[in-house]
């Protein structure tokens, strides 16, 4: 077909190409569209076609047959009944500075009673008087009929406090960290969260949904890492960038460890970084500070740079509860979006009354409870440097510590024997107990709390019986 | 949205002579498009004033973020619409504080608004009214009587906390004693309380279940129960209200099916469901509940908030009032709020199963133990219920609250009102369906001297707002009658008797004779 000269190939190749046109034309139209529906079809078959899933198509009988074969696991695993929890100790009395336990006497570094406001008469007095006034319960949420003056009174006395615009108050403790941080962090929002923090807030974290990253405990230099990955990543898409929150979730006082948090560095990084702090303050309320106002007063931070601070009313305060302080902006917000104020019956008066007695006793003129707390915190802390065979972890003035053995020696079952030998001594210590399911479970620790009214004497009796424990548990 | 399918269901009771209905009267069509057009007009206004805003012809009422404004906004403007154009318009009806005890009478405190409901100041006056709103089932939230004498002996002898945790130093004699008042109380082996009652199933259900587990639950269940079932890590299937057909469904093709992608078997099947449901008054089928349970080998949870103390010729909830076995339920949960005047809540069941729960529960390290006044209040009122202080006063208490259920609901009805749920349950809800009407019924009841709680979007569904009435047996009949003349005035002024099956009638064009012969004979 091809001729020799270039031309001429070039020629010869139209006219061929001109020939198979006119052939296109003069065949039928039928032939024509059915050689393209075949051509398509290969086409299809070649690039779409997905390979079709077998449907398992059950019998009834099939079916009744693997309803009937089915075994549930028993509801609860086997308990071990020789588990701690299981073997409490049952005590009958009021658990103030001393405790009564079958039947002695001693001295209470167990409980979160920092201020010993518990059987305060003032106190008493007055939530006695609720209850004669309000009954007991309040039968019902904050949002019917469950708001009683007494409430408000609280909210308010709070705000004013930590010189906040609002305050808002919780039933439960656990439930307040627990529903503030999934009232403001959704999917997808960014949560840069310390390994430390106590349970309740792990708990607030996982209910949120949101992308945690977990930094180091304390350790400022692995926040800003992580703070500088995410800055590079936005970078990437500025536009997502500018709907995802960002927030920090600190404790001023680790109760797990504590220590106090870095707080100034991170309110710098706030503003480099543009997150939001919220901040959790329930063992530093009323035992950090020269008035017991927190971390904040301590580090002579302006409150208002911190964006929500929640705390609790059971340590310190000797009630029930919990709350959280900030601008009006950002706490009005939990007032329909926190579930466990929503969705749940409110304080109960005479207990909201109760701490509103402790906040007056807290305010009051001439009182220097917070800094004699901070001042005996930093004595035990000396003497219990003093005592070989310990590690203390916390700061010198928190009032919270905790005690390990050193090295390897340092196991639950060790310091149970320690706890118990201080028990027949009169000191009653416990040991600090965690879930398995913590993020970083804390390593075995004798938790000791100071009680303000504690004298130094009662002091220096508690180093003495944890020296001779400590002999006679590591022989 | 919820089915609003008609369901007329007569179930012979053993406990009861009469038979006990449950209705929900459907939804009159005319209505559902008004109150559709309503939200249509109101969100269309809140997004002209939310412009109007914006451009600066109107003042921003609503809080600064303190923060620079290169930080990414807190909330995003869509969330709030709600709030601020449509919730904010009706705020006076919600959170109205009280100044006097919770019972049966109540002081609301009047609050003014100079600004349409953006801030509130109190005018200092108390609004004596009758209290339909609160939980007060067994009229124990009073601050004179045995109950608070204990609860204050308590306080001068144990103080308010013992700030410590259950597994620590938290166990005091008084909590051994409420468990196992308790645990009598239900028949039971076993019984653990806790301080509250949304953290009872938002801490326990995870101790409960897990990964590979499977939860089918109510799709009216309360808020605790499914943040609990999704903190639990297990995979979480709704069946419809109430539906026995559905729940079959559900769990047959859950076990024949396995889990999801793996198709691996479930390793247990959990039913969670509610005695009462509040917001419904519905009661839940616990006959067929358990005998599907039975069929399918699946476990069950029965949150019995709402019903313990108020449902059942004994004051023993859903178990009582059907007459089953309490061995048949797994889980008995309910609260302390409602029907006992304290606080806090308990789970109860058996032995193994409450040691497995002390072991695992959140609030057993890191929460402080019940405060003593709270627990004595609930130890006082159960030895009055179960008859154990040696009057007759629990007993007296169920059935001024049966009598008192049946004669305010039946008038309800007569009058022309749709009223939801179930004959028996001290829980009342009234449709009122149109959004501004909400607000309308809360003022108009309270400028008649009766305290009520309408609910709207979201706590219930769009076209389905209510006025619920909680019943207490510290209500009189006299309270009773003013509060269905009020009930009849409010709705002749705004038109609220919908329901089709009866013909609307004015209160005083009842027979009264017949209502008051049933009330003084039961």
């Amino acid at each position: 077909m091809g001729s020799p000269a270039n031309h001429d190939n070039v020629a010869s190749l139209a006219t061929d190409f001109y020939s198979l046109l006119e052939s296109f034309k003069e065949t039928p139209f039928y032939h024509l569209l059915f050689e393209i529906f075949l051509v398509l079809t290969v086409l299809w078959l070649i690039l779409f076609r997905k390979p079709r899933r077998i449907e398992k198509k059950l019998t009834e009988k099939e079916k009744q047959e693997l309803i009937d074969e089915w075994q549930p696991e028993p509801l609860v695993p086997p308990v071990d009944a020789n588990h701690p929890a299981l073997n409490v100790r049952v005590l009958d009395g009021i658990v103030g500075k001393t405790i009564e336990i079958d039947g002695k006497k001693s001295l209470n570094f167990a409980t979160f009673n920092f201020l010993n406001f518990v059987g305060n008469p003032r106190i008493t007095d007055k939530a006695i008087q609720a209850v004669q006034k309000y009954g007991v319960g309040s039968c019902g949420p904050r949002g019917f009929y469950g708001t009683i003056d007494i409430h408000l009174e609280l909210e308010e006395r709070l705000a004013h406090f930590f010189n906040c615009e609002e305050g808002i108050i919780y039933s439960y403790g656990f439930s307040t960290v627990a529903s503030i941080i999934p009232a403001y962090s959704k999917r997808n929002d960014i949560l840069f969260v310390d390994e430390g923090v106590h349970y309740a807030i792990q708990k607030g974290v996982e209910a949120s949904r949101s992308t945690v990253k977990w930094f180091r405990h304390n350790d400022i230099s692995d926040l800003e890492r992580l703070l500088v990955e995410q800055d590079i990543h936005d970078k990437k898409n500025p536009k997502k960038a500018r709907t995802l929150r960002r927030f920090l979730i600190i404790e001023g006082l680790y109760m797990n460890y504590g220590d106090l948090c870095p707080l100034p560095r991170m309110v710098e990084l706030k503003y480099q970084y543009k997150y939001r702090i919220f901040m959790d303050e329930s063992v530093s309320f009323g035992t950090i500070g020269q008035t017991g106002r927190g971390v904040t007063e301590y580090y002579n931070i302006d409150r208002r740079k911190i964006d929500l601070i929640s705390s609790s009313l059971e340590y310190s305060v000797g009630s029930i509860g919990g709350f959280a302080v900030g601008s009006s902006f950002v706490v009005d917000h939990q007032r329909l979006s926190a579930q466990g104020y929503c969705f749940s019956a409110s304080l109960p008066p005479l207990l909201a009354a109760a701490a509103i007695e402790a906040l007056n006793i807290m305010e009051e003129e001439d009182t220097t409870l917070c800094d004699t707390l901070m001042e005996k915190s930093k004595r035990l802390h000396q003497k219990l440097l003093d005592i070989k065979g310990y590690l203390i972890v916390g700061e010198d003035i928190s009032p919270l510590k905790h005690l390990r053995l050193t090295n390897s020696q340092n196991t639950v079952a060790r310091l149970e024997e320690i706890v118990e030998f201080a028990q027949t001594r009169g000191i009653t210590i416990t040991v600090a107990r965690y879930l398995n399911d913590e993020h970083r479970l804390p390593e075995p620790s004798i938790r000791l709390i100071l009680n303000v009214e504690m004298t130094d004497e009662e002091l220096e009796f508690l180093c003495t019986v944890l020296q001779e424990a400590r002999v006679k548990v590591t022989v | 949205m919820t089915a609003t399918k008609k369901s007329e269901q007569r179930s012979m009771n053993p406990t009861h002579t009469e038979s006990s209905r449950e209705e929900f009267e459907e939804t009159p069509t005319w209505t559902a498009v008004v109150t559709v057009l309503g939200y249509a007009i109101l969100s269309a206004l809140g997004w002209l004033r939310d412009f109007l805003r914006n451009v600066g012809l109107e003042e921003k009422k609503t809080s600064h973020d303190p923060n620079p404004k290169d930080f990414v906004p807190l909330y995003q403007s869509y969330e709030c619409f709600y709030t601020r154009n449509l919730y904010t318009r009706i705020r006076d009806v919600f959170n109205q504080p009280i100044a006097s005890v919770a019972g049966a009478k109540v002081d609301v405190m009047e609050r003014v608004s100079d600004d349409f409901n953006w801030t509130f100041k109190f005018s200092g006056k108390k609004i004596p009214s009758i209290n339909l709103g609160s939980y007060n089932y067994l009229g124990f939230a009073e601050n004179s009587g045995p109950c608070s004498n204990q609860a204050i002996k308590s306080i001068e002898k144990y103080g308010l906390t013992t700030s410590s945790t259950r597994h620590e130093l938290g166990t005091q004699k008084y909590m051994v004693e409420l468990e196992t008042l308790m645990a009598k109380y239900l028949s039971v082996e076993d019984c653990i309380a806790f301080g509250m009652g949304f953290a009872t199933n938002a801490l326990n259900i995870p101790a409960l279940a897990g990964k590979g587990d499977l939860i089918i639950s109510d799709t009216l269940n309360h808020t605790s129960l499914i943040l609990g079932a999704r903190l639990s890590g297990a995979v979480i299937r709704k069946f419809n209200h109430n539906d026995m057909k559905d729940l079959e469904t559900e769990l047959r093709n859950a076990i024949i099916h396995g889990q999801p992608r793996t198709c691996r078997p479930w390793k247990k099947i959990l039913i969670i469901v509610e005695g009462v449901y509040s917001m419904e008054g519905s009661l839940c089928k616990l006959p067929e509940i358990i005998a599907l349970k039975k069929k399918y080998k699946a476990y069950l949870y029965v949150d019995e908030a709402h019903s313990i103390g108020a449902i059942g010729s004994h004051g023993r909830g859903v178990v009582d009032y059907w007459n089953v076995s309490p061995d048949d339920i797994d889980i008995h949960m309910g609260t302390f709020t409602k029907s006992f005047g304290s606080a806090g809540g308990y789970i109860a069941g058996k032995k193994s199963l409450i040691d497995h729960i002390r072991i695992h529960t959140h609030s057993g390290c890191y929460c402080p133990s019940m405060s003593a006044p709270i627990v004595y209040q609930i130890i006082s009122a159960l030895s009055i219920i179960m008859g154990l202080d040696g009057t007759n006063d629990g007993q007296k208490r169920i059935k001024q609250l049966a009598r008192n259920v049946r004669y305010f609901r039946r008038q309800l009805v007569d009058m022309g009102f749709i009223v939801y749920g179930n004959d028996n349950s001290p829980v009342v809800p009234v449709m009122i369906f149109m959004p501004a009407k909400i607000a309308a019924v809360n003022r108009e009841m309270l400028k008649r001297g009766c305290a009520v709680v309408t609910v709207g979007f979201p706590a219930t569904a769009l076209t389905e707002s209510r006025v619920r009435f909680c019943l207490s047996a510290g209500h009189t009949k006299e309270m009773l009658d003013d509060a269905l003349k009020a009930m009849d005035e409010v709705g002749h002024l705004v038109s609220l008797r919908y329901s089709k099956r009866n013909p609307p009638l004015r209160w005083n064009e009842l027979n009264r004779t017949d209502y008051e012969n049933e009330y003084f004979s039961c």
